[in-house]
């Protein structure tokens, strides 16, 4: 009789423990980064830069900012997609990283939570900073992210192309469609562009309307129905390609490498690759405007770096020691000049035009480019999805230019 | 009399209550308490990780929730806002049809295609085996994978399959296959039909497996070979397999998310937009979980109808 129970009894104890297993691993992953003040010694920072040789980079960088500030830096990588679902589970568990990087559009999303300090209580200096990369990182007139190094996107032609063709760089839309025109042949589109239903075709979109006076308040407008004609006429003429729905920035730099497209609208991040292709000859001017009168307005990319709230104060301090090194002038211009991307300061511009001429036009054009969420701020996702939805529709033709910003505006 | 009485009531009698009795009343006790020790792990599952995410999305549906609810846990009650926001938004009609189009058209054609192939299997021929292995190749590839294949197969300028119908003068320019607002549902219906073969090939070739040999030898004496073999014999006892098969066909369809968004995001147009990628935009991109999720809780209460329809079909197939 006894030794027939102590079977079931060893089982029955092993099942409660498998039972509770989640229970006890959820409690451990659940309890907070070790709190309280005195010294520090190890700060965590989270980023998506999780490709070479941006990884690298920003890793040597962080790690020897970490050093400066006497910490060492525990670095976490994340895939650019996922960012945003892991800082919002992380702020949910409060076991935000000491350091924080976020793509500038979601910068607003995330202060506003209230789970970012601003970076003034720090007494980090937002001097010398162009009015659109402060207004990316400002929410609710506090300054909560700096971003090092910026980007925006410009009009690549193929140099050897365009000779050929006798055509010079376009200047104006005019200039623009006549020029594309002339350079489609056979299996040759004259510019590629991406128009898919992502943020990255709103992107694309947002410098022929902004430069056209168009506004992201109200894209109902006759303003922004000109730049949207413009991309309509192209498609609808041939000279882009209808695949431009579907491609994305990756997508439209494969096709210019390959010479399917004489011209393109991509940012400075595509140059380690377009350099790599020794037959490829290529320049870089500002998107075309449409006319002389008009002067053209880029959007903002990069990243910013913040200090999340994560109730400690010593840690804190010591993440803003980072922050405030990663913005330092010489970080910036060093990592601008690895990247590809453009230093932040416009007192540093000159200095980085003069070292770098390949990126010289992006560096004049960062100094006008605007923030996508400068006016929008939270509600910018929202007006995004509005205005690719308005672009595909007519771009596929389903409504005129007009009609599909009034539909897509109604919601 | 009194003693029959007592025992139909149930009540204890005083005769029977000896020592041997009280033991089978604690052995019966304690092996109550170890039917639900073997219980309580699976139970314990299913309330952590069924149970609470649909309570969570339940509620989730009827809150303001947005990021700063992840931070503050702060979301007001908004009572059906959420639902009456997204069943009135434009966008949920096209949805819809688009859902219904989807998942009609891929069930219809994984399904007369995987019939196809499980029958042609069940002849013996050599190679038999590795072909059908290879068959489940679809399966096995992460569906990330497959659809930026597909993506590129279908691509309008430099396509395979635009390349292929050209080098055979089928077509003289590219067919914007996931560009065109009247192709791109169908495209993205047939990388599904592609996806879904293995599964109904494997359930069915199963089924056809429990067909004894007798019966058709029998047929074939009265005369019944070929379609009518299949007509009389393989499609009567193939039917439970084939109900189990094609709901949980329509179950699994409903919910595609990853070969969308890989193939087209909804585009062009919102003309691939299903319930399905709806739900995960306003989620994931918009930041608004609360209509998020009602949006996902009407594709969940679509499933159920399924479901419980499933649970029937079954339940007579184990009745028959």
């Amino acid at each position: 009789m006894k030794s027939a129970f102590t079977k079931p009894k060893a089982v029955a104890v092993t099942i409660t423990a498998l039972a509770a297993l989640p229970l006890i691993l959820s409690g451990c992953g659940a309890s907070p980064a070790p709190g309280g003040g005195g010294s520090v010694s190890e700060l965590s920072v989270v980023d998506y830069y999780n490709n070479e040789p941006d990884k690298t980079i920003i890793g040597d960088t962080l790690a020897a900012c970490g050093s400066q500030a006497g910490v060492t830096i525990k670095r976490e990588t994340v895939p650019g997609k996922s960012l945003i679902a892991k800082v919002l589970q992380q702020a949910s568990s409060k076991t935000l990283p000491d350091v924080l990087m976020l793509d500038n559009p979601d910068l607003q999303q995330i202060a506003g939570t209230g789970a970012l300090a601003p970076l003034t209580d720090f007494k980090i200096s937002t001097d010398n900073y162009p009015e659109g990369i402060l207004s990316a990182g400002t929410y609710k007139d506090k300054v909560y992210g700096l971003a090092p190094t910026v980007n925006t996107i410009a009009l690549f032609y193929n140099k050897d192309l365009l000779d050929q063709a006798g055509v010079t760089a376009p200047k104006t839309w005019d200039e623009l469609k006549a020029a594309a025109a002339k350079l489609t042949s056979g299996g040759q589109y004259g510019l590629a562009f991406d128009a898919n239903a992502t943020y990255e075709g709103t992107w694309q979109f947002l410098p022929f309307m902004w430069s056209n006076g168009g506004d992201e308040k109200n894209i109902a407008t006759a303003e922004t129905a000109e730049a949207l004609q413009l991309w309509t006429d192209l498609v609808k003429s041939g000279s882009v390609s209808s695949s431009a729905l579907n491609w994305t920035q990756a997508d439209v730099n494969d096709q210019f490498i390959a010479g399917k497209a004489a011209m393109m609208v991509n940012g400075p991040w595509q140059i380690p690759t377009l350099d790599k292709q020794a037959a490829l000859h290529y320049g870089v001017v500002n998107i075309p405007v449409k006319d002389s009168s008009k002067t053209a307005v880029g959007p903002l990319g990069g990243e910013v770096w913040t200090v999340p709230q994560t109730g400690n104060k010593a840690r804190q301090a010591k993440a803003a020691e980072v922050v405030a090194c990663m913005n330092s002038d010489e970080n910036q211009l060093a990592m601008a000049k690895a990247r590809n991307t453009i230093p932040s300061k416009s007192t540093l511009a000159a200095q980085f035009a003069g070292e770098n001429p390949k990126l010289a036009s992006f560096t004049e054009l960062v100094k006008t480019a605007r923030a996508r969420t400068g006016q929008l701020g939270e509600d910018w996702p929202a007006q995004a999805t509005k205005i690719f939805t308005a672009i595909q529709t007519a771009l596929t033709d389903k409504a005129n230019p007009a009609d599909a910003l009034k539909q897509a505006q109604q919601g | 009399m009194s003693a029959t009485v007592q025992s139909r009531l149930h009540l204890p009698v005083p005769e029977t209550k000896n020592d041997a009795g009280l033991r089978r009343s604690g052995y019966r006790r304690r092996e109550r308490v170890y039917q639900w020790l073997f219980l309580a792990p699976a139970v314990a599952y299913l309330v952590l990780f069924f149970g609470f995410p649909v309570v969570k999305n339940v509620a989730m549906s009827f809150q303001d929730y947005t990021t700063g609810t992840f931070y503050t846990g702060e979301a007001p009650w908004v009572g059906f806002s959420n639902y009456v926001t997204v069943l009135s938004s434009s966008l949920f009609s096209t949805s819809l049809i688009n859902t219904a189009l989807f998942t009609a058209g891929s069930i219809a054609g994984q399904f007369v295609l995987g019939l196809g192939l499980a029958v042609f299997f069940k002849r013996k021929f050599p190679l038999n085996g590795i072909l059908r292995s290879l068959l489940l190749l679809p399966w096995l590839l992460p569906l990330i994978v497959s659809s930026a294949v597909w993506r590129w197969i279908l691509d309008k300028d430099s396509g395979a399959l635009n390349n292929f119908l050209e080098s055979f003068g089928i077509i003289s320019t590219g067919i914007p296959w996931l560009t065109s607002t009247s192709l791109a549902l169908a495209a993205v219906v047939g990388v599904n039909i592609w996806i879904g073969i293995p599964f109904n090939v494997t359930v069915l070739y199963g089924g056809l497996q429990d067909i004894p040999d007798e019966l058709y030898e029998a047929a074939s004496l009265d005369g019944a070979t070929g379609w009518r073999a299949f007509r009389h014999v393989t499609w009567p006892m193939l039917r439970p397999v084939v109900s189990v098969v094609l709901v949980l066909g329509v179950v699994y369809t409903l919910k595609v998310l990853d070969i969308i968004l890989g193939l087209t995001n909804g585009g062009p147009a919102n003309s691939t937009q299903t319930i399905a990628t709806q739900s995960y935009a306003l989620s994931f991109q918009n930041f608004k979980f609360g209509e998020g999720a009602a949006m996902g809780n009407i594709l969940v209460l679509i499933s159920l109808v399924f479901a419980v329809l499933y649970l029937r079909v079954n339940r007579r197939a184990v009745d028959e």
